[in-house]
């Protein structure tokens, strides 16, 4: 085989070990952690022609399941997002588990400040949870480009 | 070697870089115009909307500019190194792919111009542009097969005629380059020949929106290491040349393309990430498949400075960095593959912050992207390419690159920095506090948040005006070029030190390579890809535009 000279073994071999124990820790922080990706399922579940027909998505709508604990069923739509925003408010120090798919095109659902930034694809469930520890006004918007009004797509979430 | 370059060889080659040239002007024109719109500055006449710029911006840098760019270049390189001109098969696929990509081009750029895809370059269905602009894609990727099977024919040829010896270092450089866009481009032409087109038609109703993104990035990422590739060769081997020294190992050289063809297809999830339908086990498994770059990226990093540090103590540099001062930064051919170079270790390091799994969560479809890949391509390759347009021209057209033209091209290499270190570093930062990226001007009805990226909007635009005025420099530079005085220009190729080990033969055995490539796809492929097709549900088409 290939001989290579001793100081770029060294290189390599230090860059190399650096890498899996890197590797390593983004795995086990994801998979043991609960810091994954969005979305740990893989549904296919819903039609997105048909989402008013689809429950939960038929009624997009915010309800407490717990202690400071609540679930957030949402659909994105080209150019806004469902429940409207005067529904949109938890206490402070609330977990909120969103779940959101969209009815038309692809759109994002991001919380900037935050680590909420997903994807939202036609016929797909996406998943993201946070705790809102602060009270305000936290901006909701679309980050990925879905039609002429895709700049003015956006919501609020109000923690009080 | 014969010092001129073939002439009929030259017409090719050149038709190809000023075809990129003209695309890199009018993108530059669409870039700055994006930049100014996005800080307020300016609001753009009735008729043109911030996507249809920002498409026509994206489809002329991302695929034309460079697609462009990248065959001239290899056509000159296996003209120069395998025997010298093309042979007559080799040079009528060239002009062949020319057409079909130059017709392309056209037909897409007056699709966008109609406001008939205003879809972005990425064209993320089910937002449905007009059939004739997929078409449009169809006729640029398949140019480009046929310019690549142009490049195979001459190494084969050559190959032939040499039976044992080692292929020039250049050529096999440019052909693994074309392998990996064959293989790359395999992704785009299924979803837009299977899915895009019946669907834009009407043939079909709906679309397999899940689908075409996976296919759209099992060839987007690989896109990339198709403009990174062309960009070492000219650190691996046009370099050493110009600085007077010699290439440090043909084998590590190789063995970094090899893997750069290996790793750089069956990853394709690192930018779906965030995306449902995927399940994270996939998504992890080809993250780790990404890292896997670094390798060849460190080969590649110790090569070059290693190259450099032997070339300055043999001409008497001492101390630990007594070597910068022997390169010759006055040459616009060194300069500017050189600041290219540089650029690439923050950019790199970007890169691996994207694609580390959950911590994309924070940039992605931010500003910081943007900003990441303006390092990347826009800089990096950018520059790589403009350093390699300073002297070849000159020598496919038999003139000089003279003292004036050469100090123009430090000038706007300058300038081109400059311009980005404002435009790519607010970008990156104000992508860090969440500012979305392919996006008009909005500040959300006044939200706090969004106020404050304002001002990094205004450095945007003042990066972009600059990088502009950096693009004038060029026009006037290559004109220049074309005018030059007569005469014989180096094509610089470096030999390799006398020194270096022996390049193992493993290296040209092509099935071999196509084979590991190919079970590496199967193995991140194939699970998530069949569970997209049976059990993902249609989606009609949105012209939401
Ligand atoms: C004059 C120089 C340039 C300027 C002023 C410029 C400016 C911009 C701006 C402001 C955006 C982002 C807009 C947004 O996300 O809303 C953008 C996007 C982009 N630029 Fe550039 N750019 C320049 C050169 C380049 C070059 C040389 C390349 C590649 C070779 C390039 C590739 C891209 C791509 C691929 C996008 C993304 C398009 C999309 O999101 O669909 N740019 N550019
Ligand atoms: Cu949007
Ligand atoms: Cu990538």
């Amino acid at each position: 085989m290939m001989h290579i000279h001793r100081l770029e073994k060294i290189w390599l071999t230090f860059g190399m070990a650096m890498l899996a124990v890197f590797l390593l820790i983004l795995g086990l922080s994801a998979f043991t952690m609960g810091m994954d990706t969005p979305n740990s399922g893989h549904d296919h579940s819903v039609h997105a022609a048909k989402l008013s027909e689809t429950p939960p998505f038929d009624h997009p709508a915010i309800t407490q399941i717990g202690d400071r604990e609540y679930e957030a069923v949402m659909t994105a739509w080209a150019f806004g997002y469902s429940p409207d925003q005067d529904q949109l408010v938890v206490p402070a120090g609330s977990t909120v588990h969103f779940s959101v798919t969209s009815s038309d095109v692809v759109h994002g659902f991001e919380i900037p400040g935050t680590n909420v930034n997903m994807m939202v694809l036609p016929g797909e469930v996406n998943h993201v949870s946070h705790k809102f520890d602060e009270p305000g006004e936290y901006l909701i918007l679309c980050n990925e480009y879905c039609g002429i009004g895709h700049q003015a797509m956006f919501t609020k979430l109000i923690v009080t | 070697m014969n010092p001129t370059f073939d002439r009929k060889d030259g017409r090719l080659v050149l038709a190809h870089l000023l075809f990129a040239y003209v695309a890199l002007l009018l993108g530059g024109v669409c870039g700055m115009l994006q930049s100014m719109v996005k800080s307020g500055s300016i609001t753009l006449p009735a008729n043109i909307g911030y996507y249809e710029l920002l498409t026509a911006h994206g489809v002329l840098m991302a695929l034309v500019f460079t697609t462009f760019f990248i065959i001239g270049f290899l056509y000159s390189g296996i003209s120069r190194t395998l025997g010298g001109s093309l042979t007559g098969v080799s040079r009528s696929l060239g002009w062949i792919g020319f057409t079909l990509m130059a017709a392309g081009t056209v037909l897409g750029v007056i699709m966008i111009l109609l406001n008939k895809a205003t879809v972005l370059y990425t064209f993320y269905a089910p937002l449905k542009a007009s059939p004739w602009f997929y078409i449009a894609l169809v006729l640029l990727v398949v140019g480009s097969w046929l310019s690549g099977y142009g490049i195979f024919a001459q190494y084969r040829t050559w190959r032939k005629a040499n039976t044992g010896k080692l292929s020039p270092l250049l050529a096999f450089m440019a052909v693994v380059t074309m392998l990996l866009w064959q293989i790359a481009t395999l992704g785009v032409a299924a979803t837009v020949l299977l899915q895009f087109i019946p669907w834009s038609f009407g043939w079909v109703e709906t679309i397999n929106v899940l689908l075409s993104r996976t296919l759209f990035w099992y060839f987007g990422h690989p896109l990339v290491y198709f403009w990174l590739m062309p960009a070492y060769m000219c650190w691996y081997v046009i370099v050493p040349k110009i600085i007077g020294g010699k290439i440090y190992s043909d084998a590590l050289a190789r063995l970094a393309f090899i893997l750069l063809l290996l790793f750089s297809i069956p990853v394709g999830f690192h930018h779906q990430l965030m995306e449902p339908g995927i399940a994270p086990f996939w998504k992890f498994l080809q993250v780790v498949l990404t890292f896997m770059v670094i390798v060849p990226s460190l080969i590649t990093a110790f090569s070059l400075f290693a190259t450099f540090e032997l070339n300055g103590r043999a001409r008497g540099a001492t101390g630990l960095f007594g070597w910068l001062k022997k390169l010759p930064w006055k040459d616009v051919r060194f300069f500017a593959p050189f600041m290219g170079m540089l650029v690439f270790i923050p950019a790199g390091a970007g890169g691996i912050i994207n694609a580390s799994n959950q911590m994309n969560a924070v940039v992605h479809n931010t500003l910081w992207v943007t900003g990441h890949f303006h390092l990347t391509v826009a800089t990096s390759v950018a520059l790589t390419f403009f350093g390699i347009g300073y002297w070849l021209i000159p020598v496919v057209t038999g003139r000089r690159l003279t003292k004036r033209l050469n100090n123009l091209g430090i000038i706007q290499v300058v300038t081109w920095c400059i311009g980005m270190l404002f435009m790519s570093g607010s970008m990156h930062i104000t992508g860090l506090f969440g500012d979305p990226r392919r996006t008009d001007y909005t500040t959300y009805n006044d939200s706090p948040e969004s106020i404050l990226w304002m001002p990094y909007h205004v450095a945007m635009a003042v990066g972009g005006i600059i990088l502009f005025i950096s693009l004038i420099v060029l026009l006037a530079a290559v004109v220049g070029l074309l005018l030059a005085p007569r005469g014989v220009e180096e094509y610089p190729i470096g030999e390799v030190i006398d020194t270096a080990e022996k390049t193992p033969k493993l290296f040209e055995r092509w099935g071999l390579w196509i084979g590991v490539s190919a079970a590496l796809i199967l193995i991140a492929y194939t699970i998530p890809l069949a569970d997209m097709i049976t059990g993902g549900t249609g989606s009609p088409g949105y012209k939401f535009w």
